[in-house]
């Protein structure tokens, strides 16, 4: 009889660790794959090794309990996982995983797996996005945690999302200037969703306090704004927002842009999960249950990538997701503790129904994007080219749209304008989002070096 | 002029490299990005719209970070590390003749 | 409720050959209606490598790739849109004397039919293609071929046909299709139902299902040719390359990506297939070897597609030996986006007058022998 696979987990954040952690408790040792050189996922970014001093504290404000508990959860079972960092996985085919890194290629079949990969930025384009200095709400984020820099002198804080908030404060702290929180949220959505929001208060007063602490610092908060355009000649140099019948203009640097999240499902589609399209991340999404399993036997997936609920819950999805696997390969697993991760999961997804009302999407935008503005960065497709083919009944779907127009079909395939492309495209057809399907994924899921040398051929 | 400004761990060893053959100088555990947006306001150039690029996610998704060394090789500047003596270009290695800002 | 549509064709199958004939047969007055389950253009017209090219065919499809050739230079006035077609030439190169012979021979071979083909080897070779190094000892240079977008060439001809009046069904699979009396009736669930005195088949990859539909049982095998694209790179390269006894194959578009091309993907499914990680790793380091330029670059997508071969690599194009009024067009083994506009014109003529004015004979579906 061969010898079971090995479980593998890719992306080392707080669901990917937690996930890690229990199958190591139950004594399996699986493959641990990150894209990054140390563990904790986004949110919870380390620096780099050698030379940077800051304390938890300085780095993760409220949360440096947490993320230094995910950090040491990866500290305690590193020589007990085969912990693969600075790992990219570029196709999932047939069973394995294809993995580069240092220009070598990798081919690991897995057995259980764990995806874990993560969340980025939701944007939809504005005129001036493309400027240096406009950078997402999470890249800011990165700068200043991970490198210690801000994104400009004087920086303006735009979108939505409790992330806007709290980067905004943390750039502040940082004594940094900041020009002020443009939030599209109407002050209405935000009393309205109150009551939900009480599910959970000790997250909710943070987030009260980080506003209350922003105008104590006479940070002007402004909601339920429109960008009008970012100004500058090659770069930033002031950002320009509808408030009501007015306009707002204000001088800045940078501009720090985000409107929540969106899940990176690449893996899941090229393993071929089954997709729904979901209401509240208005986009497709793997298919799982309460556990995390996924239409594929075997394939499990845990935190920000199978939809949006945050770092907490993607530790409980972790966890609840490798008891899954354990479950699922006949192993004995702790169904109490199970129950309980269910229920607290719940929770979460209910505190995460109201935070998506206090925060939501901001559904008129997208018809408001002039058509001679670029829609996809990397291939320099303007917003009218793309409407264009559905107005003209050329595409009624994405990836006819993508065919017909090169959106999405760059760099990133479709990561950055996948959203608006979608939203676009379903505004030109007069039909919701949720009608007009999802980008398929293709490998290499991200760039792949033509000189990427097999590891047969790269260790003799 | 600098589009990053650091604010915190200054007290790094100091990398030598070059920037469009310039000597410049970043700090130890400082990503191309950051070594080169401390020295300078763009990563890159658009290849279809001639347009400055700086980045924009700096977690390895967008991809609107390439940069080429001198040697021809191209980095993601966001995740790959300056290294002492590194021959950096931000300059487009398009001239008109490849068709640059074609639609 | 049912859509009843009555008209003088249908058509299954809207990639190049159903689009094609769907505009020529409407130019000639026919009512058209031409169903496809996908996309018009999706499949492996739309997603192949984007060659236009008549050398390296065999001597018998010749004279309709020449026929192809012309209404590739009329694609403005017949698609509105160059659909980035250029004519760059095609050059195939020798990698040894004796690849260099074989290309010279094809040359004799293929005179009569005008493709001005052009041997340059030795000195000359790498003068006029420096950026080819010295890879290979010559080539054979085809003028006037060259390459084109397939994603925008071929849902075009399905686009340019509807505005030309024919019916377009997309997202409709024929799921039945039988002979009634002197018509053909074919039925999409409970959408449709088409009635048509003719019945072209040009459903590609799957067109084996409705030839069976009529007793002709034909091998049509399934194959998945391995794609990739680099991101855009200064332009180094404009003739669109192929190379003597197949392998690897490339070529650079005016925006700077490099599209090479070479071995399989895999299937899904009977409907989808996927490039396959060691034919794609294969491909890349073969590219990089024959296009040095690419060798720091990046590959940022691959594809495949799902395309119908024939034993013989030869298409199957003409009238049903069983079924009256019944055309078939399938089976391009690879090569079917050049000449399927040609192919279209034909199953065009084929309904109106009977018979082409361009040679059919090899592409016969009898000249398999029967599969059991």
């Amino acid at each position: 009889m061969s010898r079971p696979l090995s479980p593998v987990i890719v992306g080392a954040g707080p669901a990917g660790i937690r996930a890690a952690e229990a199958l190591v408790a139950a004594g399996l040792r699986p493959v641990l794959i990150d894209e990054a050189a140390r563990g904790g996922g986004q949110i919870y970014r380390q620096p780099p090794d050698g030379g940077f001093s800051r304390p938890k504290t300085a780095l993760y404000g409220t949360e440096a309990a947490k993320a230094d508990a995910v950090h040491r959860a990866l500290d305690r079972i590193r020589d007990r996982v085969d912990y693969r960092p600075r790992t990219l996985v570029w196709n999932c085919e047939s069973g394995a995983l294809d993995l580069l890194r240092d220009g070598v290629t990798d081919t690991v079949p897995y057995g259980p797996l764990i995806l874990a990969t993560g969340a980025t930025d939701r944007v939809l384009p504005f005129p001036g996005w493309t400027l240096p200095g406009v950078f997402t709400l999470g890249g800011s984020q990165v700068a200043l945690k991970f490198q210690g820099c801000a994104i400009g002198r004087r920086v303006a804080f735009l979108g939505t999302g409790p992330l806007l908030y709290l980067v905004a404060c943390q750039y502040l702290k940082a004594g940094v200037e900041v020009a002020g929180v443009f939030d599209t949220t109407p002050q209405s959505a935000q009393a309205r969703a109150l009551p939900g929001m009480l599910r959970d208060p000790v997250t909710l007063a943070k987030g009260l306090a980080l506003v209350g602490w922003l105008r104590l610092h006479g940070v002007p908060v402004h909601h339920g704004i429109r960008p009008i355009a970012v100004e500058g000649e090659g770069r930033v140099r002031a950002l320009r927002v509808r408030h009501r019948a007015d306009e707002i203009a204000v001088d800045c640097d940078a501009v720090a842009f985000g409107l929540g999240l969106r899940s990176e499902t690449q893996l899941a589609d090229l393993a071929g999960c089954a997709f729904r399209f979901d209401p509240m991340d208005r986009a497709w999404l793997p298919v799982r249950d309460a556990a995390g399993r996924t239409s594929v036997p075997g394939l499990c997936i845990a935190g920000d990538g199978g939809g949006i609920a945050g770092a907490d819950a993607a530790e409980l999805a972790g966890e609840r997701a490798a008891l899954a696997a354990l479950e699922d390969a006949g192993l004995p697993v702790d169904a109490a503790r199970a129950a309980w991760l269910d229920r607290r999961l719940a929770r979460v997804a209910a505190f995460r129904r109201a935070l998506n009302a206090a925060f939501p999407f901001p559904q008129d935008w997208a018809a408001t994007i002039p058509d001679d503005l670029m829609l996809c960065r990397c291939e320099g497709v303007s917003a009218g080219i793309l409407r264009g083919v559905g107005q003209r009944g050329e595409a009624r779907e994405i990836n006819r749209a993508k065919a017909l127009t090169r959106v999405g079909m760059g760099r990133c395939q479709g990561r950055v304008c996948g959203a608006a492309a979608v939203e676009l495209l379903a505004g030109a057809l007069g039909v919701g989002p949720g009608e007009v399907g999802r980008l398929r994924a293709q490998p290499p899921i991200k760039p792949l070096p033509i000189a990427a040398t097999p590891v047969q051929e790269a260790t003799p | 002029m600098a589009l990053l400004q650091r604010v915190a761990e200054q007290g790094r060893p100091v990398v030598r490299f070059t920037l469009d053959g310039r000597p410049v100088e970043a700090l130890e555990g400082d990503t191309i990005l950051t070594a080169m947006l401390t020295n300078g306001d763009h990563l890159r150039r658009s290849e279809f719209a001639d347009s400055p690029r700086a980045g924009f996610c700096l977690m390895g998704a967008c991809q609107d970070c390439w940069v080429r060394t001198e040697e021809g090789d191209r980095l993601r500047a966001c995740g790959t590390f300056i290294a002492e003596g590194m021959r950096l270009v931000s300059a487009s290695e398009w001239t008109a003749a490849d068709g640059e800002g074609q639609p | 409720m049912t859509e009843r549509i009555h008209c003088d064709v249908a058509i299954v199958g809207g990639g190049i050959v159903g689009g094609s004939a769907a505009l020529f047969l409407r130019q000639m007055g026919f009512s058209v209606t031409l169903m496809e389950r996908d996309w018009c253009g999706a499949k492996a017209s739309g997603v192949n490598f984007g060659g236009v090219r008549r050398q390296g065919r065999p001597l018998e499809q010749l004279p309709l790739s020449q026929r192809a050739h012309a209404i590739w230079g009329r694609l403005p006035e017949l698609l509105g849109t160059d659909a980035e077609y250029i004519r760059s030439g095609h050059l195939k190169l020798a990698r040894s004397d004796a690849d260099l012979g074989s290309l010279i021979a094809y040359k004799e071979r293929s005179a009569g039919f005008g493709l001005d083909l052009e041997i340059i080897a030795g000195d000359a070779f790498r003068r006029r293609f420096p950026a080819l190094g010295d890879r290979a000892v010559g080539g054979s240079l085809c003028p006037e071929d060259g390459h084109a977008n397939p994603r925008l060439v071929s849902p075009a001809f399905a686009r340019a046909a509807a505005a030309r009046g024919a019916i377009l069904r997309e997202q409709t699979p024929v799921d039945r299709v039988w002979r009634d009396g002197d018509r053909f009736v074919l039925v999409s669930g409970d959408a449709l139902e088409v009635r048509a005195r003719v019945l072209l088949n040009t459903a590609g990859a799957w067109s084996h299902r409705i030839a069976a539909a009529f007793d002709e049982p034909v091998p049509l095998e399934s194959l998945h040719p391995n794609m990739a694209v680099t991101e855009p790179l200064p332009r180094f390269l404009d003739v669109n390359i192929g190379v003597e006894g197949g392998g690897v194959y490339g070529r650079q578009v005016p925006r700077g990506n490099m599209v090479v091309g070479g071995g399989r993907g895999f299937a899904l499914d009977p409907d989808r297939a996927r490039p396959q990680r060691d034919a794609v790793l294969t491909l890349m380091r073969d590219a990089a070897e024959l296009f040095p330029q690419i060798a720091k670059a990046y590959v940022i997508r691959c594809w495949t597609g799902v395309e119908g071969y024939t034993p013989d690599r030869n298409p199957i194009i003409g009238p049903s030996r069983t079924t009256p009024n019944l055309f078939h067009a399938f089976g391009f083994s690879g090569a079917g986006f050049q000449i399927g506009p040609a192919v279209g014109e034909a199953l065009a003529e084929l309904v109106r007058d009977g018979r082409s004015t361009a040679p059919l004979d090899a592409f016969r579906i009898d000249r398999f022998p029967p599969t059991p």
